[in-house]
């Protein structure tokens, strides 16, 4: 007197990615989840690309307690450091035309870098998203006009804007971290205002907002879950992107000299350019440690957002494709049966299950 | 012949020249009140320790900007549509004779770095689709998220290095030795080609060797996102519906991925290439700076670090007309060679 | 075409999903065979892995039958070589098949210079018109571009290509589905044109029961991977042996219906299936046996081939094996 319950496959095993077991961290373990099964490259850059950002972190914040001397020392106990002296035991990098020691302006041009970058990240977001949530929501004119000014700021080469803005904000507020966060801002605000207006736009048209809409959904719940939903998924990368551009600006600015000023803080795009003089005599070590460490933290952080990408973007992952092995075929093959016409004996008994 | 039923390509050119005139006016306006932001006028930023305030107002009145902002504006909009951009305060060249003389340059530059990041590019990015996840895409991709990290200059700095004093093979700047530039008669103002026109191969051969090592750095720099760009697509299009159903009759793989996902893969190209016109006019500055290249950038810079608002107005003005003349550009090739974009 | 035990195995995290799980049936020259079925069932899957057309991760086993040669085990150069003049598919969705890059003439060009490389252009363009014009479609139009047709001909284009190398076999998978139904009369016109003038074996892949009536001359039906009953078409939808086929025919909706008909229950999921019979948790004459041991496929009087426990063989059937199973309300939760 057995009963059989029905039912195709409990729903544990059924659609899914990762089953829903209950517990503390469900949330993380949901969003985590693509990266476990991902394939293993993008999970090995993802890995190798928050590696190198985090020894750039750790290089800003422990910078007082990581460089032997500060960063626009050129003497120590009364004896003055060599000029543009070789890499070695006291300067292991050496030290550039000031007499100062390259690492250590390396490890404190991390920290500018990183508060520069910050900054400009923080009050893009700041700008660009409220924006581009204002403009998809109200429509209309104000919308036209702050999509034109948006594309049009987009479509300007970003360094002439960068440097021209530099310019023109250090008359006024010097030039320092805020200059230089802000001439960054500027360039980016357009792409988060983008993607954010677009969010906006796509959720009141899609399908499965109207289905959604159909099943009951109030409004605002519909808007803010879906919109909240497609712009977390997408500013994240976009941030890091950005994030990892910026280093770039922010280097190209102090090469051309509109960055920060050297005696505020050590910069890697200034060390650049007064070791293009150096160039002509040989001279390899003031411009080569500035330069990796800006190739270092940019590719960091664009593995970082790259992979982030390919692994949380459903449509670019590919899942791991596990070898199949089937199993061999029960009861032989009895392939004698002939073309269908009259009906041979039944066949071999029992395809149980292997 | 069929009956014509997509539009010509003149009336999609028309059409996508009338939506050019707004954007343009908004870059224009852009430019016009970056410039009024800094503080003072333009002739005093530029002159005002060397003149006497008689001398200043009197400049400052021939110049025109003793006018009500409006008409500033006005006049500004209406010059820079005849493409006059007045005349240099600091040292009284015409601006649009600063552009054409060191315009030639940037362009030059520009064109090969242009070739140099489509031959590294899209080769690198076509082999890396094709061959996907095997060492050779990694090794391509980490060489195209590589050529995008380092900087313009630090790159232009190891070439320098690594070509200069070290091998000693090539020269690290200017465009050519003192002795050419002087000989060599301006046809063109690309030296490649006016050397050509004069036939006179030792200035051929000095000016690519002077050539070489700024297009490199530059084209690396582009190659980098055109890479990526065309394997992303390549891969994408070989998963294609069009391409299972000409797997399904037969078609040859390498035919399928030559003819059918090559082709297809590449069209984005062209519409990221006008996009990347922003990116390598910021890197042609870049470079320029590095190689000592007298390009407008170089221009630019000179004339910015003097305060000269004016000429400054007047580069970056060109710039913004450049960037949209190219876009537009960029729109009638897609439309040329995707015979979809044509329909309205 | 013989096809004998054919099994298609994707692998994903969850198991192997089963999607073709132990297929046999035959065609023949000038005859078409309905292939019926829910969605997801596997009948998509099996038209492709019959051609060798499977995405990576799949594992076939099994025999096709073709020539006297097993295309399962055939190199994939020489199954390649095989498609186009042999073996052809017809896709369900015209509108993205085509290169939009390519004009029609391309397409036809490419065709016939990969399978007979030696071939004229004069020649090529002769048969290429040849075959579109048995299409309906007028030679003006040969140099155009994919986009500049609607979808019904558009899916005449595919069939022209897929025919003109005169394939023996053709698999049609839902090539009408994404037709309108004028459209998907005069496709059915065409292929049903096929049985005659050359002789075509078709396999038509559809779940539309209408299309099979009208266009079949036998039919199989398929469950969850594998093939509940098939034979001629006439005898399984007047009279089903299977309880499935039975429920399917009388879900369909006509102008005699007066109440709406439904299976209960959804299609099973293909990387965990139901023990046994893979329909006994939706089926209304479930027996104890079926859950336990997988149905026999027999060949009944009629001329169908059946896969259900309700004809036997009887020695095949355990103890109490033919009471009706017992089994829990299935739960509204559980549904869909």
């Amino acid at each position: 007197m057995s009963t059989i319950v029905t039912g195709s496959g409990d729903a544990a095993t059924r659609g899914t990615l990762a089953p829903a077991r209950p517990g503390r961290f469900t949330l993380a373990r949901r969003w985590l989840a693509p990266i476990r099964t991902a394939q293993r490259l993008p999970r090995w850059t993802l890995y190798a690309g928050a590696g190198l950002v985090v020894l750039f972190v750790l290089l800003a914040l422990l910078a007082p307690l990581i460089a032997p001397y500060d960063f626009d020392q050129f003497s120590s106990h009364g004896v003055r450091f060599p000029k543009q002296g070789h890499p070695g035991a006291e300067h292991w990098f050496g030290t550039d035309v000031r007499s100062t020691d390259v690492f250590s302006r390396v490890v404190y041009g991390s920290r500018t870098a990183l508060e520069v970058v910050l900054s400009a990240v923080v009050f893009s977001l700041l700008l660009g998203v409220p924006l581009g949530l204002l403009s998809g929501y109200s429509g209309g004119k104000l919308d036209r006009l702050l999509v034109l000014i948006m594309d049009a700021l987009f479509a300007f080469p970003y360094l002439l804007l960068a440097i021209v803005i530099a310019f023109l904000l250090s008359d006024r507020l010097g030039s320092g971290v805020v200059t230089a966060a802000l001439a960054i801002t500027v360039v980016y605000v357009p792409q988060y205002f983008r993607v954010v207006r677009n969010s906006v736009i796509s959720v009141r048209e899609e399908p499965y907002v109207e289905a959604a809409r159909a099943l009951g959904a109030r409004p605002a719940t519909v808007m803010s879950r879906y919109v909240f939903h497609n712009v977390v998924q997408s500013v994240p990368v976009l941030a890091t992107l950005n994030a990892a551009d910026a280093i770039l600006t922010l280097a190209a600015l102090g090469f051309l000299g509109y960055g920060i000023q050297p005696t505020v803080a050590a910069e890697w795009g200034y060390d650049l350019q007064r070791a293009l003089a150096d160039a002509g005599a040989g001279i390899w070590w003031t411009g080569l440690y500035p330069g990796l460490a800006i190739v270092l933290l940019v590719l960091g952080l664009t593995l970082v957002g790259e992979s982030l990408n390919d692994v949380l973007n459903p449509l670019l992952r590919r899942r791991r494709l596990e070898k199949v092995q089937l199993p061999p075929r029960p009861g032989a093959a009895d392939a004698a049966a002939p073309s269908p016409g009259p009906p041979p004996d039944a066949g071999p008994g029992g395809r149980g299950e292997p | 012949m069929a009956k014509a039923q997509t539009t010509s390509l003149r009336s999609y050119a028309l059409t996508r020249l009338g939506l050019v005139l707004p954007m343009v006016l908004i870059l224009l306006t852009m430019v016009f009140v970056l410039m009024r932001v800094a503080p003072g006028d333009p002739i005093s930023a530029a002159l005002g320790g060397h003149l006497s305030a008689e001398q200043l107002a009197e400049r400052r009145h021939a110049a025109g900007y003793d006018r009500p902002l409006v008409v500033q504006y006005l006049s500004y909009l209406g010059d820079a549509v005849r493409l006059d951009f007045g005349n240099s305060v600091t040292d009284n060249r015409p601006v649009t004779s600063i552009i054409t003389q060191n315009g030639a340059a940037t362009l030059e530059l520009t064109l090969a770095a242009l070739l140099v990041a489509l031959v590294f590019g899209v080769t690198l990015g076509l082999v890396a689709g094709r061959l996907r996840d095997t060492p050779v895409d990694v090794a391509a991709r980490l060489a195209g998220v590589l050529s995008y990290a380092a900087p313009v200059f630090f790159v232009g700095l190891l070439l320098q290095l690594l070509f200069g004093p070290m091998l000693g093979l090539l020269p690290t700047s200017g465009r050519a030795s003192p002795g050419v530039t002087f000989a060599l008669p301006t046809r063109t103002g690309l030296m490649v080609v006016d050397s050509l026109l004069a036939g006179d191969t030792y200035a051929l051969s000095d000016v690519l060797r002077h050539l070489v090592l700024p297009a490199v750095t530059l084209g690396l720099l582009t190659g980098g996102v055109f890479l990526r760009l065309v394997r992303v697509n390549l891969l994408q299009t070989l998963r294609g519906d069009y391409v299972e159903a000409a797997r399904a009759r037969g078609i040859g793989e390498r035919s399928v991925v030559v003819r059918h996902a090559f082709k297809n893969a590449l069209v984005p190209v062209i519409t990221v290439m006008g996009l990347q016109v922003a990116l390598l006019l910021g890197g042609a500055l870049l470079t320029e700076q590095t190689f000592n290249w007298p390009g407008i950038g170089a221009q630019l810079v000179h004339y910015l670090n003097n305060r000269d608002y004016i000429a400054v107005q007047g580069i970056i003005t060109f710039f913004a007309l450049v960037v949209v003349a190219i876009s537009v550009l960029i729109d009638f090739v897609n439309a040329w060679i995707d015979p979809r974009v044509r329909y309205t | 075409m013989r096809v004998r035990d054919l099994r298609v195995w994707y692998g994903t995290e969850r198991g192997a999903v089963r999607a073709v799980d132990g297929v046999s049936f035959d065609l023949t020259a000038g005859e078409t065979l309905g292939l019926v079925g829910e969605s997801g069932c596997g009948k998509s899957t099996l038209g492709r892995g019959i051609l060798g057309l499977l995405p990576a991760g799949a594992a076939t086993d099994g025999e096709v039958l073709y020539e006297g040669r097993n295309l399962v085990a055939l190199p994939p150069r020489e199954l390649r070589g095989l498609r186009g003049p042999d073996l052809g598919l017809i896709f369900q969705e015209p509108m993205t098949r085509l290169n939009p890059l390519m004009r029609v003439r391309d397409h036809f060009l490419e065709l016939l210079r990969t399978h007979e490389p030696g071939i004229g252009e004069a020649q090529a363009r002769r048969r290429s018109l040849e075959t579109l014009g048995a299409m309906g479609i007028p030679p003006t139009r040969f140099d155009q571009y994919p986009h500049e047709f609607s979808g019904g001909m558009r899916q005449r284009i595919m069939i022209a290509l897929a025919l003109t190398l005169r394939p023996r076999v053709l698999v049609a998978d839902e090539p009408t589905t994404a037709l309108d139904v004028l459209v998907e009369a005069q496709i059915l016109a065409i292929l049903a044109d096929l049985r005659r003038n050359f002789d075509t074996a078709l396999l038509l892949i559809t779940h539309n029961l209408g299309i099979v009536a009208e266009a079949c001359d036998r039919v199989a039906v398929m469950y969850a991977g594998r093939i509940a009953e098939q034979g001629d078409a006439r005898t399984v939808f007047a009279d089903p042996a299977h309880p499935y086929t039975r429920e399917l025919l009388r879900s369909t909706i006509s102008l005699a219906t007066t109440e709406l008909h439904y299976i209960p229950g959804a299609p099973p999921d293909l990387a965990d299936p139901p023990p046994g019979c893979r329909f006994h948790p939706r089926c209304p004459d479930a027996m104890r046996v079926c859950p336990a041991q997988d149905p026999v496929e027999l060949d009944l009087p009629a001329g169908q081939r059946v896969a259900c426990w309700l004809h036997g063989p009887g020695g095949a059937v355990p103890e109490g094996g033919t009471l009706p199973l017992e089994r829990e309300e299935i739960a509204l939760a559980e549904e869909a």
